[in-house]
């Protein structure tokens, strides 16, 4: 069942491949320019070299929001995908149910980045939001804009609310893939339903949720727009994600060359997380055949 | 009984999804001192006011009109070279492949802060700046990589057999990808083009970067309720539920594929 | 091991059916005899495969039992049926070794590995899977893959029934005929009552003793693959058996004989008795075109018809005719010369048959 070698395939591509880096190559060249030099000014730079890198990688409070970041996107990884998994494995096969599930799966998913985070500021206020009001209401105090914990659960809640649903559309796909005969063939052989999930419905949904796993990584580790509308980065910096505090070396600080070593790092670190999880789900289970 | 249980914890997770949005419909229809005065479970003091003001302000209205011209010319220009190249992908092993897969996939992974600068130029030297095609073209960078993706799987899911036969029915290649297979793969492209929709409405630096008054998306717009008084929560959580609308309707029109259709993704 | 009755079994997919006509598989008494080879065979659509899942029990028939010897089994569900199935597209646990696969029933039931191990050796050796025992089952070609299917289903002692679901369909070419022989083997050796659903009528004639004709919810006839050659009880099964299928001519009620429809032509015989018994029904003669006589010369009885063409096909030609209306085949051995503008044909009584709305007259 290999697949034929045909390198003229590869006209098949060439638009896809001119069209991103069209928009992938020079921004990405000029970002490697801010990072080695300093800039006053139009025309006005000098060669620095590595001083940025050696800068950035030394600070601090860098490495305090990276460790915040990779505990955010675990959390984010290990609530969403199994969750999403779960809602897909209960959501109805057919019917007009299913309709009435996809739309209400797909609202969360398109309100503007921003939009969300200002929704969710009046819906945890304890004095006039649903929840905070519930909540407070049920004598558990709750204010994210004072504990940092309370931010962190709302952050989480958010970005969980947020995000699974697009796992759940993932996930559902793959399901809706697996064909009618497998489930009928486990019935046959007396398999109980955590045997079914495990050796046919996981197995077939490895592409999708490699998909889902990579793009809820990619994506979350990415997380500017949310917790800056919502929390600032605060209370304190305990919600200050790399994203947030880029933005305030690039912006606030105009510093372009820091921003620009600090945005290669951080690219890097998703890369290559990227690619371990990539080659992990494409492999996991899988072992040698012949 | 089993069953029971599970589709009262399915119930129970939708009505908590809907929570916030019931939420943001809640704020739309109050005004903004009412919003910040008193928790109302439902509102007892309707006003449109809000809707009113979005559909009468061309600023408003304007921002919905450039963002679904910009978000459809994406989804179009996304889908149509995603899709030989997925073919290209499921069907052949070519050299590189493996290494052009992985490095579309990459163009997701920038933090797009300090990419926004360099994007900047790029389209100011276009000439494209507050163009519609400049924020289309622009949100291709990680739709298209997206769209070859989702869209490889499902074509791998669809045996090379077919393939096989079209041709030697004497089909040439466009006949037979636009009259056999595309029709094959639709429930694919309905899924590609609801997720291109998705993450190009959604996407606010790089349109807003790109853009100044002419092709402002409704994102950007939605900024301005910050004003000197503060925000005005009302008008903007009508302006939020108002952006639902055209995406609710795109997977409206996409549901029967993704319910059914779905059947053929990735095996 | 078991034999399996049908008592007024029915199947509708509509929840509440109203008339025949919803019903995918009409009202239906038969059985099927222990250890037997038995083919479903009929066009799509024609009710094989909801009567194939009513015997697994993946469907539960709208009325109606079903026996497993005298066990009434209408309510229980596959797992508790005993029965093995082989689908048309491979079935496999993908992340399991072939040795996994063929273990997973048996460990699901609980039994003990020594007893698991000696079951799965004794089937991998009998499928000539022994090699790849250790290999997942993912990297198998598609017709090792349906040996392994199969395999789940033998290595369970005392399955009741196996059950093939058109099988061969994802196998190349060349392979097919390894893989039915394979089958025919298994079915000599353990003596397993098989049901093997096929569209394909010479599977079902090359692996089934008794081959059941499925048209339109109903079972047409129930025959060994002879039966069905020589004798279609229905018109369907004559015209689906064979290649080409049975010639058929409308006809009537004529003097002493039968007119055939649009012709002049009239032919006597012991049919006539039978005919006038129902003269109000649609009437066809039908003849296999291997049975349809071409005669050098005209002689009493034979008729004529004008030649249209003749097909040699390697090992016997085919002649088309023309007989008033009607195209007739007939299939002459490769040595005889055949041309010119018409042919004499001959109707055989004993091989010709006489149709009566659709159903065997004599």
């Amino acid at each position: 069942m290999d697949k034929p070698t045909n390198n003229g395939a590869w006209l098949l591509v060439v638009p896809v491949v001119l069209l991103v880096a069209f928009n992938a190559v020079m921004p990405l060249m000029a970002v490697v320019n801010y990072s080695v030099q300093d800039i006053f000014g139009p025309g006005q730079a000098y060669w620095v070299g590595t001083e940025w890198y050696r800068e950035v990688l030394g600070d601090t409070r860098l490495h305090e929001a990276l460790l915040r970041q990779f505990l955010f996107s675990g959390l984010v990884l290990l609530i969403e995908i199994p969750l999403g998994v779960l809602i897909a494995l209960a959501m109805p096969r057919r019917g007009w149910a299913v309709s009435l599930v996809l739309v209400i799966l797909a609202l969360p998913l398109l309100i503007p980045w921003n939009v969300i985070g200002t929704i969710w500021i009046i819906f945890t206020r304890p004095d006039i939001g649903l929840l905070g009001y519930s909540l407070n209401s049920l004598g558990i105090p709750f204010d994210h804009t004072a504990s940092p914990l309370d931010a962190w659960i709302t952050l989480m809640l958010m970005e969980v609310w947020h995000w699974t649903p697009l796992v759940v559309l993932l996930a559902y796909a793959g399901l809706k893939a697996i064909p009618e005969a497998f489930y009928q063939a486990a019935a046959i052989d007396g398999a109980s339903a955590w045997k079914v999930f495990r050796y046919i419905q996981l197995p077939k949904m490895r592409g999708v949720l490699t998909i889902a796993v990579l793009l809820r990584f990619m994506d979350s580790f990415l997380i500017y727009a949310e917790p800056f509308v919502l929390t600032g980065g605060g209370p304190g910096n305990a919600t200050t994600f790399p994203s947030i505090y880029l933005v305030k070396v690039a912006l606030g600080q105009f510093d372009l060359g820091p921003a620009g070593a600090f945005s290669v790092i951080y690219f890097l670190i998703v890369l290559l997380f990227s690619w371990l999880f990539y080659q992990v789900l494409q492999n996991v289970g899988r072992g040698k055949a012949r | 009984m089993k069953t029971g249980i599970v589709r009262f914890a399915l119930a129970t997770y939708l009505v908590m999804l809907m929570l916030p949005v019931y939420w943001m419909v809640n704020m739309s229809l109050r005004d903004n001192a009412d919003i910040l005065s008193t928790f109302v479970l439902f509102p007892e003091n309707l006003t449109f006011d809000n809707y009113i003001k979005i559909f009468t302000d061309p600023s408003w209205y304007s921002g919905y009109i450039n963002s679904m011209i910009y978000v459809t010319m994406n989804m179009v220009i996304s889908v149509s070279v995603a899709l030989p190249a997925a073919y290209a992908f499921s069907r052949y092993r070519f050299i590189g492949d493996k290494h052009v897969f992985f490095w579309l996939l990459t163009n997701r992974m920038a933090p797009p802060a300090v990419f926004a600068l360099p994007f900047f130029q790029l389209y100011q030297t276009m000439g494209l700046i507050d163009t519609h095609i400049a924020v289309a073209l622009a949100h291709t960078l990680f739709n298209v990589p997206l769209a070859v993706w989702v869209l490889e799987g499902f074509m791998s899911a669809i045996p090379r057999e077919i393939d096989e036969t079209a041709y030697l029915d004497g089909y040439s290649f466009p006949r037979f990808f636009f009259r056999i297979f595309m029709p094959l793969i639709k429930t694919g492209i309905g899924v590609t083009a609801f997720f291109t929709f998705m993450f190009s409405w959604v996407e606010l630096l790089m349109a807003r970067t790109l853009t100044t008054t002419e092709a402002k998306p409704i994102a950007a717009v939605m900024t301005r309720t910050v004003s000197a008084t503060g925000l005005d929560w009302g008008l903007l959580a009508a302006a939020g539920v108002l952006t639902i609308v055209p995406g609710a309707l795109v997977i409206y029109f996409v549901r029967n594929y993704m319910a059914k259709g779905f059947a053929l993704g990735r095996v | 091991m078991a034999s399996i009755t049908f008592e007024g079994v029915a199947h509708s997919y509509e929840r509440h059916p109203r008339d025949e006509r919803d019903f995918a598989l009409k009202t239906l008494d038969a059985s099927f005899e222990n250890g037997g080879a038995y083919a479903l065979l009929g066009p799509s659509g024609c009710g094989k495969t909801t009567l194939l899942n009513i015997i697994s029990g993946l469907l539960r028939p709208t009325r109606g039992r079903v026996l497993y010897d005298d066990r009434d089994v209408t309510a229980l569900p596959p797992a508790r049926r005993n029965i093995a199935q082989v689908f048309q597209f491979p079935v496999i646990y993908d992340t399991m070794t072939v040795e996994q696969n063929l273990a997973f029933p048996l460990r699901n039931r609980g039994l003990a590995a020594a007893a698991i191990a000696r079951r799965v050796a004794e089937v991998a050796e009998m499928l000539e899977l022994e090699g790849v025992l250790r290999q997942r089952a993912a990297g198998l070609t598609a017709d090792q893959k349906q040996k392994v299917s199969l395999g789940r289903g033998l290595v369970r002692v005392d399955v009741a029934a196996i059950l093939l679901d058109e099988p061969l369909t994802v196998i190349d070419p060349q392979l097919k005929w390894l893989l039915r022989r394979k089958l025919k083997e298994v079915h000599a050796r353990y003596g397993h009552t098989f049901v093997y659903v096929t569209h394909d009528q010479n599977e079902a004639l090359t692996f089934a003793d008794r081959v059941v004709v499925m048209y339109d919810g109903r079972i047409v006839q129930v025959g060994s693959p002879q039966d069905l050659f020589e004798r279609p009880l229905h018109r369907f099964v004559g015209y689906f058996i064979g290649s080409p299928g049975m010639n058929f001519l409308p006809c009537h009620l004529a003097g002493n004989g039968l007119g055939i429809d649009g012709t002049e032509v009239v032919l006597g015989g012991a049919w006539f008795a039978e005919a006038a018994s129902r003269p109000s029904a649609r009437l066809e003669l039908g003849i296999r075109p291997e049975h349809l006589e071409v005669l050098a010369r005209p002689e009493p009885g034979s008729v004529e018809a004008r030649l249209l063409r003749v097909e040699d096909l390697g090992n016997y030609k085919l002649v088309s005719a023309v007989l008033g209306p009607h195209r007739l085949f007939a299939k002459v051995p490769e040595g005889r010369e055949i041309g010119g503008e018409t042919v004499n044909l001959r109707f055989p009584p004993t091989r010709t048959r006489l149709y009566a709305d659709d159903r065997l007259l004599v």
